[in-house]
Order: C-alpha cells, then structure tokens, then sequence
C-alpha cells in the first residue's frame, strides 16, 4: 500500500522525541469546486485569501468564546504534548496539541492581539511566536488540521481544558470559507443534503437492505423481526448511521436494534429522508451545515409522527445527538417527554435489562472473551443515563449481562483518558491511511496488552467510525479485522426471542458442553 | 526617582485594571453557542464551582496529566499567593489579621516560589517537546518572575529595605501623592519588575488567569437534554432561515 512504517508496538505507549516534519505531506485530497458549492463555500482558493482568512478569523472569535479563551490562555505548559495519538504514533511536534493549536495562535497572535499588532511594528513579533499568513502556515494548517481527530484528549489533561478539537474545527471553517475544503468531509456533506445519508444510499436500496435483513433475522431465529422503513404513527424513529446498513460489523448491530426493540414490544421506524445518524458538520465546524444536517430529523421526526428518537451506535452522532441536537434543531416540546430527548440506544437496551424485560443467553458469546473501546465523542463529549459517567458503565454493563468473559484495557487508555480509533473527526479516508494507522498505535498497544495478557479476542465497540477504522488498521498491527463488533451484535447473539427457535437453544447446549 | 516610580505604578495600575476589565468583558460577552463541557461533567450548577475550585485550588487535571509540572506550577502558584498576601501589609495601615497570620508562612514562600520557576524553567529547556513550544516570551515570563522572587529574598536576607519607608510611600500613592522614595538597588529592580508584569499581564498568556475561569469544557453544566441551550448570534439565524 502506501509508503509508511506501522509503529512498531511497545509493552508500554512510547513517547517519542519530538522529529519535526515527520508528518509533513500536502494533506489529504482537497474538495473539488461542486463538493463546495453544495455547501455554500467558494469553489476555490480566493484571491485575496490571506486577508479573508484573517477576517474570518476574527468573526469566529466573535461567536466562539472558547476559541478566543483558549488561544489566550495557554502558558506552554506541555502537559499535553504526550497526550495526542498522532504525536504518539508519529513524533511530529505539530501533532502535539499544543503544536496544533500554534499553528492558528500565531497568526491570532500576529492579527487579533495588541501584543502582535505592536510588536510586529517593532518587527518583534518572533519574540511572541507570532506570524504571518503565509502560504506556508495555510499548507500546515490544510496538512495538520486533518491529523487530528476532535477526539478531546487533550482538553482532559489541559489544565484549562484547552480543547485543540475546537481550535481545528475553527481552522477548518476559516479554510473551507476562503475556499480551502477536504474533499473527503465536504463530498459526504454534499451526498446527506442530497440523498439523505453520507453512503448516498437511495430510499429503494435501503428498503431492499432492510427487507434482507428481516429474512436474515427469520432464517436464524424462526421469529419475524421488522425492520420497517418511513413507516408513520410508531412511537420510535431510530436514527443510526449509514454504514448500519450493510458494513461489518455493523449491520450486526442494527440486527440487535431491531431484535431489542421487537422484544421490548415497541413500534418503531427508520427514515430515508434521516437515515443518516453522523453529522459531518461538526468535523468541518461549521454551525450552519450542522443544524442544516441536524433538522433533517427534526423533519422525518415530524413527517412521521413519533414520539420517540433514539440513536443507534455511533460516536460524533452521538455528541451531535446528546450535546448539540436540542440546541441545533429543538425546542422538542411534541416528543414524549417521558423519554431523554434523544435517547441512546444502549440507554434504551440498558433500561429493559433493568426492568429485567430482556432474557439472554450469554453463553451464545463464550466463543469470545472481550474488551471494549471507549470512543472519544461518547466519552468525553457527551453522556448515557441521569449521572456523570454513565457513558463508560451503561455500555459494560450491556456487555457484562450478555457476555461471560470481559476485560478492560488499561486504565488510562480508557474512560475518559481513551485513545482514539485514529479515524475520526473526518480523518476516515484512504487518502490519510499513514495519519490513520499511526494514530492507532497507542489503542493497538493496549490492545495487543489485554490479548497477550488476558486472552482476549475481540473488541467491542458504539461508534460507526471506529469499527471501520478497526477493521482496516487491526491487520497492520497483525490482527485480524473481524476482532472488532458491535456492542448489539453481542446482545443480538445472546438474545432470547419470545418464540425463538428451539433448535437454537440446543445449538447453545451443545457449544457450552463441548468447552 | 520619587515621581518616576509613582508615575509607573499609576500607570502600570491603570494597564493591567483596564486591560483586565477589557478582556474579561470580552470573554463575559462572547458566547459560546454549544454545549462543549470535557465529559463527565457535572450536571448542576454546584457540581461546576466544585470542579472549578479542584481546578483553580489543586491544579486537578494538570495532576492527572504530568506529576513534575504540577509539583513544580503549583508550588509556584501556592508560593504566589502566600506572597501577594504578605504584601498586602505594604498597602494597609492595619493589616486584616489574616495577614499578619500568614506573615512567616510567606517568607518561606519565597523560597519554594523560587524553586518552583526554577523548577519548570529547567522543564523548558530540558524536555525537548517543551522546548519546541516554547517561544523566547516564555523563557522571558519565568526569567522575570525569577527576579521579582530573588529581589525580595535580597531585601529580606542581605540588603533590608526600610519597610515603613515602603509603606509610607505606597499609603502616599494610593492618595494620589507622591511620598519618598527609599531608593535602594534590589528595590528598584524589583519594582521595575513588578511594574512589567502588571503591564504585560492583560496581553499575554497571564491571561490564563481570568481564563480558566470562562473556559467552556470547565464551566459549563453537562445538561444539554433537559435545558435548551442556544446563542443570540444562532437565535438569529434561526429566525432569518425561517422568516
Ligand atoms: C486563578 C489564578 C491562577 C491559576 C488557576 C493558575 C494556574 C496555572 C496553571 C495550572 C499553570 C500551568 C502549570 C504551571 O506551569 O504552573 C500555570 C502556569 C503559569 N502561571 Fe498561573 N495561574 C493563576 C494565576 C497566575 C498569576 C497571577 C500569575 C502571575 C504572576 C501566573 C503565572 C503563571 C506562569 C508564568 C505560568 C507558566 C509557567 C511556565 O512557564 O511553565 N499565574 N498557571
Ligand atoms: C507594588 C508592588 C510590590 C511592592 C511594593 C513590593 C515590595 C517588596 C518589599 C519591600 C519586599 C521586601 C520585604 C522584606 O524585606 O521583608 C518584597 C519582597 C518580596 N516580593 Fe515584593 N513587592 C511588590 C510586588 C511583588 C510581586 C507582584 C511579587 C511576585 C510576583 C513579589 C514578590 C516578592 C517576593 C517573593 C519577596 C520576598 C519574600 C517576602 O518578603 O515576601 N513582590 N517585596
Ligand atoms: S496543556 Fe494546555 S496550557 Fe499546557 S501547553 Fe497544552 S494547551 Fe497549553
Ligand atoms: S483533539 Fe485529539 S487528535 Fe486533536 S490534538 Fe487533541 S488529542 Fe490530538
């Protein structure tokens, strides 16, 4: 494949010396003039860029106090230059967090502070750091910006809580306003106003995707699980993301959905129109795409009358669902009430397994002994239940009911210290797979811990985006892509239907005795 | 030299009082239109001055993140503090008590104030991933500082200065006159420096200060569900994509 070196895996996470311009690349491919305008951004670099690009800097800071607290605030501390997986993985000092954020501070600096303005008559400005807008500090920008996630690991241990996603969300924003944008982010966008989702599944493929499902789930169990489509009057609509559809594992995740929601006895549907839970708009920072892409369920929520939305498994939708929908798309006065507005799936399969209304057979997953992967916009940027943290134990507590054999990685590559998958914040193409399969060393390496140490042989996951980067990078590691599944996929397995097969339950006395 | 350092001291005064009002209305009236709190994160508003305190108080998440800079940063900070109160009997004809309590504590502070910029001076230069961040204003942040602390331990251990005559002469500037001043070496440095740190605080990263406290993962309560949150700026763009 391309030409990069996979870290080589330590017992412990190595901090490496910092090697400038270990990373330097032109970046990944730039968006091409439709992907922009179907956004609303210029289709190419505009002429006067360097000062557009300075004044678009100054109205985000208008809008954004975090952005402007943070670029004051930091006294280069260094106590998150080991925090970051694409420091770790690469040993490029501009993917230290800190290293990220000097790439937008000194032109702030040069621009938008007295300090800057002075100095910089003085022809002093190097004593601040600050510089110019030069084609080179947009190259880094357009280089650096797309090897960082907006995982928020940094922001845990900076002790303002300087979060660099918002600082390259920002520099994302200013870039795709003077006409700078990511291809692979911005075409995505384009395929969810078009279609509906960022897979540009049309409505008849998904209703065929959906009807091969049902006849899977019959096959298997003998009991008749729907899977209904644009259905009206259900009191659910399930928002998941597109790869649900039809990549694995994760369409053995939505098997589970539906198979939880029959069991619960709940009418429910999905939407062609919101058939899509990721929200692109948030990688981009940009707060107008965002809600635009965030009122499409709004509007299925509507048109199809329910009372209900619960989010099937999927990281940034999840942050954009829990932390910003109600804000982006609400007030949600015609929802039920009764019900977190919106719900989490594993909130929703947590809650039965309370009221004991589900019946498992966790020996249907003894083949496997597993471990589960904190994914950083569930972790750190949103929350599952009525108490702080409940985002790390709802889904353990899943897992633990339909899965004999569980173990967690190391503590602080978990919780809210996870590492993330290397793929997120819109970092999941092919055109960044060095970026992507550096940044997985530190999760590769408690990984490969936990697999040495405690035999385990599958991970689990709650984020789209993770299971397809697992997938590709396990292999460069030398593990196989099929480790990582879907939390549902567990609890698809360990599931007792109400009227299920019995063969099947013979099938599972015959695994247990042959242990 | 009398009128000299009272004209700098009103005019340092004035720097760092309107430049911190300024920024801090600043950061007062910037919004911040979602909700980005660093999860978990409390979920009332109690919950937020406790994190706020454990983050202001003990350095909490720089503790979770790297044992020597919080040895090293909170010293300083802890050190700082018992040091500004100790002088706050320069300003006061009748010290409140609590000031004179803290007396002999704060002469030690100097020392571990001292120990503590030495401490991540030698941090910057020694790691090498700090190193790469660190522009000169950094080192020069420390270095000054360094000096304001070693000034006053001359004062106090080798050179004493006429502390009433200090006193005299600050109780006259704060009503706007200008009183004598003890002219001694150490005193003037340390003044002058003094005099450079208030002048510089608004503009620089000293602004962490005020900062921490308007910082949006700290501040924020962690109830987006339950409570809608939105911005005037996106108040109004909804209203003009409907209208
Ligand atoms: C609310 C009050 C303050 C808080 C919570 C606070 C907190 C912190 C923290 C957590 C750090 C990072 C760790 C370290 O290097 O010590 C830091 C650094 C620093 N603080 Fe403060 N600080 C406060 C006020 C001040 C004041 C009033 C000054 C100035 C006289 C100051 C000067 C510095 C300097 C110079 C650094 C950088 C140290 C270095 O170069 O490594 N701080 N502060
Ligand atoms: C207008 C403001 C200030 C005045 C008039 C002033 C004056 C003095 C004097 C007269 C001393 C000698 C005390 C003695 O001999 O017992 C002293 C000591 C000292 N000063 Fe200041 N100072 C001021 C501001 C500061 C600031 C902002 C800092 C820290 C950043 C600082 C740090 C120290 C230290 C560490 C000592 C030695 C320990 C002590 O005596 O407390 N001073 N100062
Ligand atoms: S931890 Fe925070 S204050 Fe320290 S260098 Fe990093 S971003 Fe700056
Ligand atoms: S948000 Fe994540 S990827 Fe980005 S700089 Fe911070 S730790 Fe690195």
């Amino acid at each position: 494949m391309a030409d990069f070196e996979t870290p080589e895996l330590f017992k412990h996470i190595h901090v490496p010396k910092p090697v400038p311009g270990s990373m330097e690349s032109s970046g990944p491919f730039i968006a091409k003039p439709d992907h922009q305008e179907a956004l609303g951004f210029p289709h190419e670099l505009v002429d006067n860029w360097e000062e557009k690009a300075v004044e678009e800097m100054g109205n985000t800071l208008q809008k954004y106090r975090g952005l402007r607290v943070f670029l004051d605030s930091c006294v280069k501390c260094g106590a998150c230059t080991d925090k970051c997986h694409y420091y770790l993985g690469s040993a490029d000092p501009k993917n230290m967090p800190v290293g990220r954020q000097d790439l937008l501070r000194s032109v702030y600096r040069k621009y938008h502070t007295p300090a800057g303005k002075f100095l910089s008559k003085l022809g002093l400005e190097w004593l601040i750091g600050a510089k110019s807008m030069t084609r080179e500090v947009l190259d880094d920008w357009y280089n650096y910006y797309h090897q960082c996630s907006e995982c928020r690991r940094c922001s845990v241990y900076c002790p303002y809580g300087i979060d660099t996603a918002e600082i390259t969300m920002a520099a994302r924003d200013i870039m795709d306003k003077i006409g700078h944008g990511q291809k692979y982010n911005n075409e995505i966008i384009g395929k969810v106003f078009k279609i509906g989702n960022n897979l540009g599944l049309p409505e008849p493929a998904l209703a065929d995707t959906l009807e091969g499902l049902e006849e899977d789930i019959e096959d298997e169990t003998g009991v008749k699980v729907e899977l209904p489509l644009d259905r009206e009057g259900c009191e659910i609509l399930l928002v998941t993301p597109s790869a649900d559809f039809f990549a694995e594992p994760h369409v053995d995740g939505l098997m589970g959905y539906a198979k939880v929601f029959h069991e619960a006895g709940v009418t429910w549907t999905l939407s062609s129109k919101a058939s899509e839970a990721a929200n692109f708009g948030m990688f981009i920072g940009s707060y107008e795409n965002m809600r635009k892409i965030s009122l499409r369920i709004r509007e299925a929520a509507i048109d199809l009358g329910v009372k209900r939305i619960v989010f099937g498994e999927c990281g940034h939708a999840w942050r954009v669902a829990y932390s910003f929908l109600n804000t982006l798309a609400g007030p949600f006065d015609f929802l039920d009430q009764n019900y977190p507005i919106p719900q989490h799936i594993c909130e929703f399969t947590h809650d039965l397994i309370q009221k004991d209304k589900l019946k498992f057979d966790p020996s249907e997953n003894d083949w496997m002994t597993l471990t589960f992967h904190d994914s950083c916009n569930v972790a750190r940027a949103s929350r599952m239940g009525d108490k702080p943290g409940g985002q790390f134990t709802i889904p353990r507590d899943i897992i633990k009911k339909v899965c004999n054999n569980y173990v967690d990685m190391a503590a602080d590559t978990i919780g809210e210290g996870t590492y993330c998958c290397g793929g997120g914040g819109g970092l999941l193409t092919d055109d960044l797979m060095a970026v992507r399969v550096k940044g997985a060393m530190p999760r590769m390496t408690a990984l490969t811990n936990v697999v040495l140490e405690d035999g385990v042989t599958h991970m689990a996951a709650i984020c789209a985006i993770c299971k397809s980067q697992f997938s590709k990078v396990l292999p460069y590691y030398n593990m196989g892509m099929d480790m990582i599944v879907s939390v549902h996929q567990l609890v698809s397995n360990a599931l007792i239907l109400t009227g299920q097969n019995s063969e099947d339950e013979n099938e599972a006395e015959t695994a247990k005795e042959s242990e | 030299m009398s009128t000299f350092f009272a004209l700098l001291f009103w005019f340092a005064t004035a720097v760092i009082v309107l430049g911190l009002a300024f920024k801090i209305r600043q950061y007062w009236v910037t919004p911040a239109p979602l909700k980005i709190p660093t999860t978990p994160a409390p979920t009332t508003q109690a919950g937020v001055v406790y994190r706020m305190a454990k983050e202001v108080i003990v350095f909490e998440s720089l503790f979770k993140s790297n044992k020597w800079i919080w040895i090293f940063g909170w010293m300083f900070h802890m050190s700082l503090f018992l040091v500004l109160a100790r002088h706050l009997r320069y300003f006061q004809d009748q010290p409140w008590f609590w000031v004179n309590i803290i007396q002999p504590f704060g002469k030690y502070a100097a020392f571990t104030m001292v120990i503590g910029l030495v401490g991540l001076f030698v941090r910057r230069i020694v790691v090498a991933r700090v190193r790469y961040i660190s522009a000169p204003s950094d080192y020069l942040m420390l270095i000054m500082l360094f000096f304001i602390g070693f000034s006053g331990l001359i004062m106090n251990y080798v050179s004493h200065v006429d502390i009433i005559a200090v006193k005299e002469f600050f109780n006259a500037w704060m009503g706007f006159s200008i009183g004598d001043f003890p002219v001694s070496v150490p005193l003037i440095v340390h003044l002058s420096l003094v005099a450079l740190l208030l002048i510089v605080f608004p503009f620089s990263k000293l602004l962490h200060a005020p900062g921490v406290f308007f910082s949006p993962t700290r501040n924020q309560v962690d109830n987006p569900r339950e409570k809608r949150h939105i911005a005037k700026w996106a108040a109004e763009l909804e209203n003009n994509s409907k209208g």
